[in-house]
């Protein structure tokens, strides 16, 4: 196995070292602690008094535009990276490229910020 | 998958010798060790003590001395305490949400190197890999406020989540300064392209990029500040708004793995701060392949470690809760424009130098 596989399976180990983890102290707190069901217990928590309706109620669409405009800009800044790490090779020509590109990025949070995207409310 | 492929995948396991094993063995073992023991000292030292004392106040004095085994008691407690699933709630999502946070935080360590050959494993991605996995947290606080049916809770998660990725944009754009200056992603590489680095010519101190890039330490020690939902940043969890937000529901060490997540997040992203603008676990003078540095690079580490970790919470300690919409601005508005100029100018400085 290649030595760019074999830091990976370590990758991998370790995910499964935070699941030994979580469910090995789950195992020994389930020894410990006590189980009194109550069938008030398991009620919604609301400031205690009776729940309302469901819990999965509407939200704010605010939410859910922030997260469109942050995939935008996150695809971005993928393409940023490896620009970055070979700036030296590529000189003025890769600095002036970089600099149309985040012109337009710019660009684009400028208009997101004219239309009062940016603004909560 | 056919039986020759499912051969040679296992041929290629098989083919990996046993010191392979003992020394991920080794890394696993001290990982596991260091992960709690960096949660429960980061805890203590500051959420208890230093916030103890700049409030004038004692914190806890009582179990071990000076309250020092105070985190502990508290884990005990916590391990005792009923394990209580609403009834509503979508059960299989609501236990895997602590596990996916916790994930995110232990997969951030691989990559953090504290000494020439002391690291998990040096991945040529390095700080893309770690901020990748750091990213994964918004997913099990999506998941843990969705899954308790509860109005806080889905508040809360839905608070984080719009907080967590408006801040990663600021975070992965100041990480850009240093990737331009050092010319890689390695962090291994980031450490020794500092101590071997020359600022304007003059070498005596190496570079350190907290010097060329302190608008890019900056902006980053804002960002961990939201990513770690402290406060000033700390509207996904507040307590006198929405009770705790995503974790409403939570009880016992369920509860308790969404606060090892975030102190080891700190620590994680604490370090990270020193391994890429303090010069990490390396010192500018003398032979940076010396093993020596084995045994005091995670010192030295943990000495710059600790000073940023100072400086976030002393920020933790100082400034009110901003609201959601100063929040959004201050992202949108400030830290990401500001990042795009810094990569720019990074940028102009190293073509014309």
């Amino acid at each position: 196995m290649s030595e760019f596989l074999r830091d990976y399976l370590l990758v991998v180990l370790f995910l499964g070292l935070a699941g030994a983890l979580v469910f090995g102290m789950l195992g020994l707190s389930s020894l410990l602690r006590p189980t009194r069901s109550q069938s008030q217990k398991y009620l919604t928590y609301e400031s205690g008094v009776d729940p309302v309706g469901s819990g999965w109620t509407q939200s704010n669409i605010r939410y859910y535009v922030f997260a469109l405009l942050f995939v935008m800009f996150d695809v971005e800044a993928v393409f940023i990276f490896p620009w970055a790490t070979r700036l030296e090779a590529y000189g003025t020509f890769g600095l002036i490229e970089m600099a149309i590109f985040i012109f337009i990025l710019a660009l684009g949070l400028l208009y997101a910020w004219r239309k009062s995207v940016l603004r909560w409310i | 998958m056919t039986p020759a492929f499912l051969q040679s995948l296992t041929g290629a396991v098989l083919a990996l010798e046993v010191p392979y094993w003992v020394s991920s063995a080794i890394k696993l073992g001290l990982v596991a060790l260091v992960i709690p023991t960096a949660a429960l000292m980061l805890g203590y030292v500051f959420l208890l003590k230093m916030m103890s004392f700049m409030q004038s106040r004692l914190g806890p004095m009582e179990a071990g001395p000076y309250g020092s085994l105070q985190l502990l008691a508290d884990g005990v407690k916590f391990l005792q305490k009923e394990d209580i699933f609403p009834e509503k709630a979508d059960r299989t999502v609501f236990a895997l949400a602590p596990l996916v946070v916790l994930i995110s935080t232990f997969l951030i360590y691989v990559v953090i190197p504290a000494g020439p050959d002391a690291v998990v494993a040096q991945l040529d991605v390095g700080i893309f890999y770690a901020l990748a996995v750091s990213s994964l947290s918004v997913v099990g606080i999506l998941m843990a406020g969705w899954a308790s049916a509860n109005k806080y809770a889905l508040m809360g998660g839905l608070r984080a989540a719009g907080q967590l990725i408006a801040y990663e944009l600021p975070l992965v754009l100041a990480v850009m300064g240093v990737v331009i200056q050092a010319g890689t992603l390695d962090l291994q590489k980031i450490v020794t392209a500092q101590a071997h680095g020359e600022i304007f010519g003059w070498g005596g101190i190496g570079n350190p990029f907290i010097l060329t890039q302190f608008v890019g330490f900056f902006i980053f020690l804002v960002a961990v500040q939201a990513e770690l939902t402290q406060p000033p940043f700390d509207m996904p969890v507040a307590e006198s708004e929405i009770v705790g937000g995503y974790q409403v529901e939570y009880t016992g060490f369920r509860f308790l793995f969404f606060f090892m997540g975030e102190f080891g997040t700190a620590f994680a992203f604490a370090a990270l701060a020193a391994v890429m603008f303090l010069g990490g676990w390396a010192l500018p003078w003398g032979d940076l392949t010396h093993w020596g540095f084995n045994i005091a690079g995670p010192v030295i580490l943990l000495i710059k470690t600790l000073a940023v970790a100072t400086l976030i919470f002393w920020f933790r300690f100082t400034y009110p809760r901003l609201r959601e919409d100063q929040l959004q601005r201050l992202a949108w508005k400030f830290l990401i424009p500001l990042s795009l100029v810094n990569i720019v100018v990074t940028g102009i400085f190293k073509v014309a130098l």
